[in-house]
């Protein structure tokens, strides 16, 4: 009796290992510091996620359709600098920056999605590759320079990544917003149903008579204009920009995706998922920092929860821990 | 017999999954040198209970003895080790690997220091498939493998070891009538070596030629056991399905109208040559051969995914050009494909969401799928076609072969095709069900459908069809008009011998 108790503990903690972990992480550290679960901290945690988040969303349809995307974080180091660089030259200015900007990230996701899809090479090799390329490309742009926009009174281009609605940071906002209209089109269209169908078996969704070409092609506009969005945060609310500003968050964007329990192997995860995903991943590195953990060590325990999170998705597929089969 | 120790023996093992209890208290036991029978309905828990006995599935409540000892099987490995083999329904091989890497996953001979005796490996295998009688070898990929062809990977896996018992799980339903006869010849040898053997199949022909026994589960509740030489088909089936099955066909005139396919010198390199037939509104007609014969290239090529190196397609007398199955589906062809689990579903998704996939887009409500309508279709062909699944939410993946082939016929039934064109309709489908589809199709040409039925189960093909092809090494042999065929005749055109070739 006290068997089958066990053994139904054990199967929930495969299923819903993650948010379980995640409670007792939180009740743990609330219980040490009750700053960390104040409205105050809360409210930063998710704003801080929020451009992480954005480029999540995109990267969810990606991992759902059956591939990976891990130059995320070089476009969007693009996407800031370019946006940035617009805005200063007096023949753009913010207005039409914003849209030349969009264009160009998105023609690099363009880029991407016929490589993987119409000519279908690995999605691992091709974004790994476009992953340098743009870093170079931004650097070649930029001429190595940082950008920043000199007079910062004289422009309203900060709304995106400094400004309030009612009190709601308007990059919080924008997260929300992004995640409802994407979570609708995901879950609720045809569309959606072709990217699960993709992920899930190719070769049945072709026999079906589903164009896979074609959406994995659109998976990968999706997630360019998700990274677009997130670079005009990102140089709105610093208005100024590193070309390293998005170094590293491919990983913690696959991390915040996979800890939502999308599978890497395609055809399951939604929306809502990713954003727990990242809002786990957001509370998990500030209970840390809180706790005086240096900043650089957030590399290392970011890689730990990477790995924990894909093993509890593999035992929660073989209904164990731990297996001797594979 | 019964004085004799049984190999195997399961006592009231019950195992539940959410919604469906699969197994409720099954006894079950198989001697040495008999071969036992387990028969039922898809989805009745067969393959259940033998993933219980051979350590993939871990049962609730009762107890497993081996040799009256009672054993405990925790992992596939471990039943191996106690002398429990196991012959999967669905395959599950590494494509990517060598035959002999196969057959010997997870302990290849070793020489010092763990290096692989790659040799020794390939010599034991070649041993094996000698006795298979199989035209490939040890070293060939398994992925460059037909269907049969690794399943015949599956059956050599068997016998690496002195097993006390074999559970053979529908190890024919992809192979061709030779294969059979060297699978029934390794079984009988088996028999004769003193090992006890389970059988699962739902064809009758074969559980008369080789079984001794049959245990008929129904509903996951043990029905009661049949010595072979002393029952019958329709007792079998009382037992399995609760009635006896009217197996004449309904014998509605077949009123041809006009063409809806025509097909003129179609080649598609060396897989089939110079193929003409015309498909009517109305009739069935059958594809008989081999396995290899090009029939299923023939279907692919109609559905667009294969291009043809010359030769013409008409619709209504209107050339076409099919360049992908989306073209296909536009003009009205529908094609169940030969294999359910790589070309036919999503496994992960769920029963609804499979059925309604093709025609996705057209279920909409403004830019919305309509939620209702997919549920409406998923319903309609459930009761049509007998769909045994908790709710349209379960994943395909979870529900038994028999009906995950029943989710792939409904999904090309739903769209309501001209053409309809089945490849191995039938393959792990309960007695029942298949007389069921049998007259399904035989309604939907009365409907005024043509449609295409492409089997290697002769018995099908002459129940089903108005005229048969017969096709042998990529080429039409003969074609049989109504009421012309013979079984005789048959065989001698799939053969290769007695054809009259490429026949008006
Ligand atoms: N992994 C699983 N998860 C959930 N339900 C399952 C799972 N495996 C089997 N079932 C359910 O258990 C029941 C018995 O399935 P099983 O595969 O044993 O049937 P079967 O007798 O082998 O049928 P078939 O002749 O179609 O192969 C079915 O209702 C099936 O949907
Ligand atoms: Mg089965």
């Amino acid at each position: 009796m006290t068997d089958s108790r066990a053994k139904a503990l054990g199967g929930l903690l495969a299923r819903q290992g993650i948010l379980v972990a995640f409670v007792l992480f939180m009740v743990g550290f609330a219980l040490w510091n009750p700053r960390f679960i104040g409205i105050d901290n809360v409210f930063g945690v998710i704003r801080s996620s929020a451009i992480l988040g954005v480029m999540a969303l995109g990267v969810t349809f990606v991992v759902i359709g059956g591939n990976l995307d891990l130059s995320v974080g070089s476009m969007m180091s693009f996407s800031a600098i370019v946006v940035l660089d617009l805005h200063e030259n007096p023949a753009f200015g913010p207005a039409l920056a914003i849209p030349a900007m969009f264009a160009m990230t998105m023609a690099l996701g363009a880029l991407i999605g016929f490589l993987v899809g119409y000519l279908k090479l690995n999605s691992l090799i091709v974004t790994l590759g476009m992953l340098s390329a743009i870093h170079g490309l931004t650097l070649a742009y930029s001429g190595g320079q940082n950008m920043d926009i000199a007079n910062q009174q004289a422009t309203w281009f900060g709304v995106f990544g400094r400004g309030t609605v009612a009190g709601v940071p308007i990059p919080v906002l924008m997260f929300g917003g992004l995640a409802l209209i994407l979570a609708v089109i995901l879950a609720k269209t045809p569309f959606g149903r072709k990217v699960y169908a993709v992920g899930g078996n190719g070769t049945a969704a072709t026999f079906s008579g589903i164009p896979r070409a074609r959406v994995v092609f659109m998976t990968y506009l999706i997630s360019s204009f998700c990274v677009a969005t997130a670079g005009l945060i990102q140089a709105s609310r610093t208005m100024g920009a590193q070309n390293t500003v998005g170094q590293g968050m491919e990983l913690e964007v696959l991390a915040a995706v996979i800890l939502g329990g999308a599978s890497l192997l395609g055809g399951s995860g939604t929306v809502f998922k990713t954003v727990i995903g990242v809002l786990i991943l957001g509370f998990i590195q500030n209970g840390l920092l809180l706790a005086g953990l240096q900043f650089y060590a957030q590399f290392v325990v970011t890689w730990v929860i990477i790995i924990l999170a894909v093993w509890l998705d593999i035992a929660a597929k073989r209904g164990r821990l731990w297996s001797p089969i594979a | 017999m019964t004085d004799q120790t049984p190999a195997l023996r399961l006592e009231n093992i019950v195992k539940t999954f959410p919604g469906v209890r699969a197994l409720g208290g099954v006894s079950f036991e198989v001697f040495p040198g008999e071969v036992h029978a387990l028969m039922g309905e898809n989805g009745a828990g067969k393959s259940t209970l033998m993933k219980v006995l051979g350590g993939i599935y871990q049962p609730e409540e009762g107890r497993i003895f081996v040799e009256e000892v009672q054993t405990v099987m925790t992992s596939p490995l471990q039943a191996k080790a106690k002398g429990v083999m196991f012959i999967h329904q669905e395959l599950s091989l590494a494509e990517e690997l060598s035959v002999a890497e196969n057959v010997y996953l997870g302990e290849l001979p070793r020489k010092s220091f763990g290096r692989v005796d790659w040799a020794r490996l390939y010599a034991q295998t070649d041993e094996i498939l000698d006795r298979l009688k199989v035209s490939f070898n040890a070293r060939t990929r398994v992925g460059d493998l037909s269907i049969a062809n690794q399943q015949m990977v599956e059956i050599a896996r068997a016998l690496t070891v002195e097993a006390k018992a074999v559970i053979f799980d529908e190890p024919t339903a992809s192979l061709t009538d030779a294969e059979k006869v060297v699978l029934f010849d390794v079984i009988s040898d088996l028999r004769a070596d003193g090992v006890g053997i389970v059988y699962i199949s739902h064809r009758m022909e074969e559980i008369f030629k080789i079984t001794d026994r049959i245990s008929v589960l129904r509903d996951g509740e043990y029905r009661g056991t049949l010595v072979t030489a002393e029952t019958d088909e329709d007792e079998i089936t009382q037992m399995m399905i609760g009635r006896s099955l009217d197996l004449s066909r309904n014998a509605a005139p077949v009123e041809v109208g006009e063409v809806a396919l025509r097909v003129e010198g179609l080649s598609c390199g060396d897989l089939f040559q110079d193929v003409s037939f015309e498909l009517r509104q109305g009739e069935v007609v059958g594809f008989y051969g081999l396995v290899g014969a090009g029939r299923t290239e023939i279907a692919e090529t109609l559905f667009g995914l294969r291009t043809p190196s010359s030769g013409r397609i008409f619709l209504k007398d209107e050339e076409l050009k099919i360049s992908s199955p989306i073209e296909a589906i536009g003009h009205g062809i529908s094609l169940v494909p030969e294999s359910r689990k790589e070309q036919g579903l999503i496994l992960g998704m769920n029963c609804r969401d499979n059925i309604t996939l093709p025609q996705v887009d057209d279920m909409t409500a403004g830019p919305f799928v309509a939620d209702g309508a997919e549920v409406a279709i998923f319903d309609q062909y459930r009761d049509r076609l007998q769909i045994k699944t908790p709710s349209w939410r379960t994943s395909v993946g979870s529900l038994s072969g028999g009906n995950q082939q029943k989710i792939v016929i409904g999904k090309w039934l739903a769209m309501r095709p001209d053409v309809l064109i089945v490849d191995e309709p039938t393959r792990g489908i309960d007695v029942g069900s298949k007389s069921e589809i049998h007259n399904l199709l035989r309604d939907l040409a009365a409907q005024g459908y043509a449609v295409m039925v492409i089997s290697s189960e002769m018995p099908e093909v002459l129940h089903v069809s108005d005229r048969i092809i017969a096709m042998y090494h990529g080429r039409i042999m003969r074609k049989f008009g109504v009421g012309e065929v013979t079984e005789d005749s048959l065989v001698q055109a799939i053969s290769g011998i007695g054809g009259d070739g490429q026949a008006a």
